[in-house]
C-alpha cells in the first residue's frame, strides 16, 4: 500500500508542517502522518504568532525558505511590531490571528505540493534496525517504511490532562494521547522526563463587556513576517484586543481551590515553564502583587470565541469561573470551555546531533515540543531544520546547521544540544549574544542565499532579496555621498532640538544622531529626496538601520570574532574525557555525553564551568 | 597527552644544606611509595592531616629518623594525596630519599607541577595560580604581598563582585527588552548610573594598581646618567652600600648585563647599565657615553640625572633636562657635591633640583626621592593590585565598555544597544575570570519578577 519514503513526519503540528514541506519543497517524497487530518498546525494555546525573540525566528523560517511566515500573514488579523522604541535587534513583529484560517491555509500549502501524502492514524512504534529507523508501525498495525523519520509528537506522548482534581489521558482536550513509542524509546536507552504546560479558559465573546477593558489596536502599517510581497491585511481591516487586570478579590477565590489544584497536591509532576505560570502560580510566588494583566484575544474573523492569555490555570473549573467573573468586563462571562494543564512525556535534548537527529538512532529525528520547547515558532524552526536535515541526509548531502551568529534558529538548537532544558524552553533575546546581528528586517540577507543554495528558498525569493541588497548599497552610497549645508537643515534641527551644523554635513553622519531618521532628512534635503525618492520604504529602512547601529553592529562583529576562537579549537572526536579526573565529575560526565565538536561548544555545555575549560585546553596542549 | 595518574615527587625547601628538607610528594601512589621504604606506623591507616615520627630505610638501612605529613585527597594542595616528608637538611640525605621515591615508583616533578595539578584538580583558579607563580618568584615583600593577597582570592573575589552586580543590572535591562509586553515595573536608571559609577571607580583603581602592581613584581628600572666626574660611581655605591657593589664585581660576571639591586621600603629597583658607570666608559669616551645614556634611558622607568653642582652650564643643563622631559620618562634632577663651598645655587630655575652629597648622607635622600617617584608616595598592598599585564589590558577594556555604556544612557541609546556594551564589559571581565552564561541573567529575572501571560 506504501512506497518507501524518503522521509516520514508523525505529527502535523507547527514542526510538522514545516518539516514536511521543507523536506519535500527540496524533493523528497514525504508521508505525513497525522492522527486526525481536521487539526493539521492547530493553534493549542494562543491564536498568535510572533512576538519578541519568536517573531525574529518566523522570520528566519520565511528566509531560508520555510512556509510558517507566509501562513501567518495569510490569516493575520492583527499585526504589531513589539519593541519599535528600542533598538532595531529587539523589533518583533507579533501577530493575532484567526485559528481556523491558519490551520486551513497550512493544509492547503501542505495539499499544494505534490510530493506529500497523507495518512491518519496514530504511529504506536519505530521500526529499527541495527540502530537505524527504518520506518514506523500505525494504531493500525500497518508498517510504514522511511529512509528517515521525524517526530513531531508535541504533547501527546503519554499526555495526561489536569483540571482540578479530575485527570484524564489525552493529547490535547478532547484528543486522545499517543502511547507506545515513549517507551520503545527508553528500552533503546532514551532517557525521557516530563513537563507540564497550561492553557487558559476559552470564553463567549458575546457575554463580555469591553467597554470596561482598554482597547489594544493594531498597528498603523503592517509589515508582517514573510519576505515575499504577500498580500496582507490593510490595517483598517484589523481587529483589536482588549486588556484588563484581575484584582485581589479575584485571587482570594482563586486560593480557595488550591487545596484541589493538581499542581499543589504533587499530582503533577513535569516542571511549568516559568516565564509561562499558571494564574494560581504567579498569585502564589508573588503575593505582594493585588493584580495581574490578561490580554483578552479574539480567535479569529467569524467565531465570538475568546483567548484569556495570562489566564492559565488548572484549577477546578467551578474556581476558574467564579474567579473570572470578577474580572471587569467579565461579570457575566460564560464559558466554552475551562482552562487546563497538561503533562507530557519529552526526551532532554542533549541526546541529539547539532542536526536533531538522535544519537542513538540514525536517521531518526525529533523537533518541537518532544524536545522540551515550549512555543509555535520555537516548534516551526525545529521541524524546519529537521526537515532540512533528513533531506539533505536522503541525498547524502552535507548537514546544514546555522551558528549561533547566525540565527535564533542557531541559538536555539545550540542551546538545546549542549545546555538541555529542565523547564518547557522558550526563546529571549537575551539568550542570543549577538541579538544586534540577528535582527528581524535582515533575516533574508543572513540567510536567504543559504536556503536557495540549498535548494529550498525559491528563485524569486533571492532574486527579491538581492534585489533589495543592491538597493540598500546604492542608498548607502548617496548617504555618504550627499552633503547638506547649515541654512538648508538648520531650521530643522533646531526644530528638534538637535544642534545646528556649522559647515557641509555629510548626510550619513546627520542620520547617526538620536531621533533622526532617514525619513527625516528626506523631507528636509531636497537632494537627498530626489536621488531616494524611488527606493521601497524597507530598502530605505534597511540602509537607515545599517548606518544608524553600524558601531554597535561592528561591535558585536568583533565579539563573533573573539568567541569564534574557541568554536575553531577542535576537539578530536576520540578525546577520552573518563581519564580526565581533573574535570569536575559532573563536567567529564556532561562532556562524555554531549561530545562537543569545539572548545566553544564544550564552554557552553551546563555544568562545564569556565575551570573546566581552562583545562581542557591545557590538556589540548594550548 | 598529559597523564595524572603518576605520583610525583619534589624538594619543596631550596636545595643545599639547611637544618631541615622537605620532600613532598602529590599523586595516587603517594602513600603507598612512602610505606615501602618507611618504618613506623602504617601511614595509610592513619587519619588525614596527621604527623607521625619514622624513620626512612633502604632495606635495612637506615637512612634518617624523619616526620611525615599526611594529606588526603581532596584535601590537600593539589586535590591528590600529599605526603610531606621532614627529614635532615644535608644534601646526601634529600637526594637518598628521593632516589628512593623515585625507585618506588614516584617520578620527578617538572617545574611548577604541583600547582598545575592544584590548578587542574579545581583546587585554584587561573588568577590564583598566576599569583603562585609570583609568590615563588617574588623578590620582595611588595611582590610577596601582592601574591599572597591573590593567592587568596583577593583580586578574583573584587572581580566577581562587579561583575555580580553587573549581571544583576544587564537582568534588569533584559527584562525590559525580553518582556517589555508585561506588566512588570522597570528599574530606576539612576541606580543604574550609580553602579555604573561605582564599578568604573573600582576598575579604574585596579588599572591604577597595575602600575603600582608592575613595580612591585617587576621592580622599577632606574639609570642614573650625566656628564664625567659628577660622581655617578660614588652617587652608586652610596646608594647600595659600598660591600655589596663590590661582591657584585666578582670576576665572571658578564660586565654588559650587570644589573644591581636595591630594595627600598620593601619595593625592588634594579639599576640599568651600573657596568658602564663602573666602567666610566659613560663618560670616558664621549661618543660611546651618549649612546650607552641614551639606552639606559629608554629602558629605565625612572631617570637619575646627576650633574655637578660646582660645574655646570645653565643653558646646556636646561637643555639636556628638556631632552629627558621629552621621552616622557619620570626623572629626578640631581645636583651633587652640595657639601663644596664652591657649589652655585641655582635660582628661578624651571625644574625642581635635588641637590645633594653623594659623599655624605645624600644616598638616603635620593632612596627617598625613587621611591616617592616610583609610588607616588603611596605603597598600600593591603588591598588587591593588579600584578599581570593581561589583567591590566583585559580591565582597560571593561572601563571603555564602562564609559560607553554611561554614554549611552547619556545620549538615550536604546537600551538593548546599552546592554551590548554591558555584555562586552562582562566579556573581558570573563576574560579574567571565566564565562558568564545567559542563563544567569534569566535565572535572575524569574526568581525576581512576575513573569508571563
Amino acid at each position: 500500500m506504501f512506497n518507501v519514503y524518503d522521509v516520514i513526519v508523525v505529527g502535523a503540528g507547527h514542526a510538522g508542517c514545516e518539516a514536511a514541506a521543507a523536506a519535500a519543497n527540496m524533493g523528497s517524497s514525504v508521508l505525513l502522518i497525522t492522527m486526525n487530518m481536521q487539526t493539521i498546525a492547530q493553534m493549542s494555546c494562543n491564536p498568535a504568532m510572533g512576538g519578541i525573540a519568536k517573531g525574529q525566528i518566523v522570520r528566519e523560517i520565511d528566509a531560508l525558505g520555510g512556509t510558517s511566515g507566509i501562513i501567518t500573514d495569510l490569516s493575520t488579523i492583527q499585526f504589531r511590531m513589539l519593541n519599535r522604541s528600542k533598538g532595531p535587534g529587539m523589533w518583533s513583529p507579533r501577530s493575532q490571528n484567526d485559528r481556523e484560517m491558519f490551520a486551513n491555509t497550512w493544509r492547503e500549502k501542505l495539499e499544494s505540493i505534490p510530493n506529500v501524502d497523507f495518512w491518519q492514524d496514530v504511529v504506536k512504534g519505530l521500526i529499527v534496525s541495527r540502530e537505524t529507523v527504518k520506518g514506523v508501525v500505525t494504531g493500525m498495525g500497518i508498517e510504514i517504511f522511511g529512509k528517515t523519520v521525524i517526530l513531531t509528537n508535541g504533547t501527546f506522548l503519554n499526555g495526561v490532562i489536569h483540571i482540578g482534581e479530575k485527570q484524564f489521558g489525552g493529547g490535547r482536550i478532547g484528543e486522545k494521547n499517543a502511547t507506545g513509542i515513549t517507551e520503545q524509546l527508553v528500552g533503546f536507552g532514551f532517557e525521557t522526563a516530563r513537563l507540564k504546560t497550561g492553557t487558559p479558559p476559552r470564553i463567549d465573546g458575546r457575554s463580555l463587556d469591553y467597554s470596561k477593558m482598554e482597547v489594544q489596536e493594531g498597528d498603523d502599517e503592517v509589515v508582517g513576517f514573510s519576505y515575499l510581497p504577500i498580500k496582507k491585511i490593510k490595517p483598517e481591516q484589523q481587529k483589536c484586543c482588549w486588556i484588563t487586570y484581575t484584582s485581589s478579590v479575584v485571587h482570594e477565590i482563586l486560593q480557595t481551590g488550591f487545596e484541589k489544584s493538581p499542581m499543589y497536591q504533587g499530582r503533577i509532576k513535569g516542571s511549568g515553564p516559568r516565564y509561562c505560570p499558571s494564574i494560581e502560580d504567579k498569585i502564589n510566588r508573588f503575593a505582594e502583587r493585588d493584580r495581574h494583566q490578561l490580554f483578552v484575544e479574539p480567535e479569529g474573523w467569524n467565531t465570538v470565541e475568546i483567548y484569556v492569555n495570562g489566564f492559565s490555570t488548572s484549577l477546578p473549573e467551578d474556581v476558574q469561573f467564579k474567579a473570572l467573573r470578577m474580572v471587569p468586563g467579565f461579570e457575566n462571562c460564560k464559558f466554552f470551555r475551562p482552562g487546563y494543564a497538561i503533562e507530557y512525556d519529552y526526551f532532554p535534548p542533549t541526546q541529539l546531533k547539532f542536526t536533531l537527529e538522535t544519537k542513538l538512532i540514525k536517521n531518526l529525528f525529533f523537533a518541537g515540543q518532544i524536545n522540551g520547547t515550549t512555543g509555535y515558532e520555537e516548534a516551526a524552526c525545529q521541524g524546519l531544520m529537521a526537515g532540512i536535515n533528513a533531506h539533505r541526509s536522503v541525498i547524502e548531502q552535507e548537514p546544514v546547521v546555522l551558528k549561533r551568529s547566525d540565527a535564533y534558529i542557531g541559538v536555539l538548537i545550540d542551546d538545546l544540544i549542549n545546555k538541555g532544558t529542565d523547564e518547557p524552553y522558550r526563546m529571549f533575546t537575551s539568550r542570543a549574544e549577538y541579538r544586534t546581528l540577528l535582527r528581524q528586517d535582515n533575516g533574508d540577507l543572513r540567510l536567504t542565499e543559504l536556503g536557495h543554495k540549498i535548494g529550498l528558498a525559491t528563485d524569486e525569493r533571492l532574486r527579491i532579496m538581492e534585489e533589495k541588497n543592491k538597493q540598500v548599497c546604492s542608498i548607502k552610497q548617496s548617504l555618504s555621498e550627499i552633503s547638506v549645508s547649515p541654512e538648508t537643515i538648520n531650521d530643522y534641527l533646531l526644530s528638534i532640538d538637535s544642534s545646528p551644523i556649522s559647515e557641509k554635513y555629510k548626510t550619513e553622519k546627520l542620520l547617526l544622531r538620536p531621533g533622526i531618521s532617514i525619513e527625516d532628512l528626506m523631507n528636509n534635503i531636497p537632494d537627498l529626496i530626489s536621488s531616494l525618492k524611488d527606493f521601497p520604504r524597507l530598502a530605505l529602512e534597511q540602509a537607515e538601520i545599517q548606518t544608524k547601529y553600524e558601531v554597535y553592529i561592528e561591535k558585536e562583529k568583533e565579539l563573533v570574532k573573539k568567541m569564534a576562537g574557541l568554536e575553531d579549537l577542535i576537539i578530536p572526536e576520540s578525546f577520552n574525557y573518563s581519564k580526565l579526573t581533573a574535570l569536575s565529575t559532573e563536567a567529564r560526565q556532561k562532556l562524555d555525553k554531549i561530545r562537543p565538536q569545539t572548545l566553544g561548544q564544550a564552554s557552553r555545555i551546563s555544568g562545564v564551568n569556565p575551570s573546566d575549560v581552562q583545562i581542557l585546553m591545557v590538556f589540548m596542549g594550548r | 597527552m598529559y597523564v595524572t595518574s603518576n605520583t610525583i615527587v619534589a624538594l619543596a625547601t631550596p636545595s643545599g644544606e639547611g637544618a631541615i628538607g622537605i620532600i613532598r610528594l602529590s599523586g595516587a601512589e603517594a602513600i603507598s611509595i612512602v610505606q615501602k621504604i618507611w618504618k613506623g606506623k602504617k601511614i595509610f591507616e592513619q587519619k588525614t592531616h596527621t604527623l607521625h615520627f619514622g624513620r626512612i630505610v633502604s632495606g635495612t638501612t637506615i637512612i634518617d629518623e624523619v616526620v611525615v605529613s599526611l594529606y588526603q585527597n581532596p584535601r590537600s594542595y593539589t586535590g591528590e594525596d600529599v605526603v610531606e616528608i621532614s627529614c635532615h637538611g644535608s644534601q646526601y640525605i634529600v637526594e637518598k630519599i628521593m632516589v628512593l621515591c623515585a625507585e618506588n615508583g614516584a617520578v620527578y616533578a617538572k617545574p611548577g607541577e604541583f600547582t598545575q595539578r592544584a590548578f587542574l584538580n579545581g583546587k585554584l583558579d587561573l588568577t590564583q595560580a598566576e599569583a603562585v607563580a609570583d609568590l615563588i618568584a617574588s623578590q620582595s615583600s611588595a611582590a610577596h604581598h601582592a601574591a599572597i593577597h591573590n593567592l587568596r582570592g583577593g583580586f578574583s573575589h573584587d572581580l566577581k563582585a562587579i561583575r555580580e552586580e553587573l549581571i544583576k543590572f544587564s537582568a534588569l535591562i533584559e527584562l525590559e527588552l525580553d518582556f517589555s509586553q508585561e506588566d512588570v515595573e522597570f528599574a530606576n536608571r539612576s541606580q543604574f548610573l550609580s553602579l555604573i559609577e561605582n564599578s568604573k571607580f573600582k576598575i579604574q583603581n585596579l588599572i591604577d594598581s597595575f602600575r603600582l602592581g608592575n613595580v612591585i613584581k617587576q621592580g622599577v628600572k632606574v639609570a642614573i646618567i650625566g656628564k664625567p666626574n659628577v660622581g655617578k660611581s660614588t652617587l652608586l655605591n652610596a646608594l647600595l652600600n659600598e660591600e655589596r657593589a663590590i661582591v657584585s664585581e666578582i670576576a665572571g660576571t658578564t660586565r654588559d648585563t650587570i644589573e644591581e639591586t636595591l630594595n627600598i621600603s620593601g619595593i625592588l629597583f634594579r639599576l640599568i647599565d651600573t657596568a658602564g658607570i663602573r666602567e666610566h666608559t659613560l663618560d670616558v669616551i664621549e661618543s660611546i657615553g651618549i649612546e650607552r645614556s641614551k639606552k639606559a634611558m629608554l629602558e629605565a622607568d625612572i631617570v637619575v640625572y646627576l650633574f655637578d653642582l660646582t660645574n655646570f652650564d645653565e643653558q646646556e643643563l636646561l637643555n639636556t633636562i628638556k631632552e629627558i622631559q621629552q621621552s616622557g620618562k619620570t626623572f629626578l634632577v640631581v645636583g651633587n657635591k652640595a657639601d663644596l663651598a664652591a657649589h652655585k645655587v641655582l635660582s628661578s630655575f624651571p625644574f625642581e633640583i635635588m641637590s645633594l652629597s653623594a659623599k655624605n648622607e645624600g644616598a638616603q635622600f635620593l632612596r627617598e626621592a625613587i621611591f616617592q617617584k616610583a609610588t607616588d608616595g603611596k605603597l598600600n598592598t593591603e588591598g588587591t593590585i593588579i600584578t599581570n599585564a593581561r589583567h591590566c589590558a583585559a580591565l582597560k577594556e571593561v572601563l571603555q565598555s564602562l564609559l560607553d555604556v554611561q554614554s549611552g544612557f547619556d545620549n538615550k541609546i536604546p537600551s538593548d544597544l546599552v546592554a551590548l556594551d554591558i555584555r562586552r564589559c562582562l566579556y573581558f571581565l570573563g576574560e579574567i575570570t571565566g564565562e558568564i552564561t545567559n542563563e544567569d541573567k534569566l535565572d535572575y529575572i524569574f526568581s525576581k519578577f512576575c513573569i508571563g501571560k
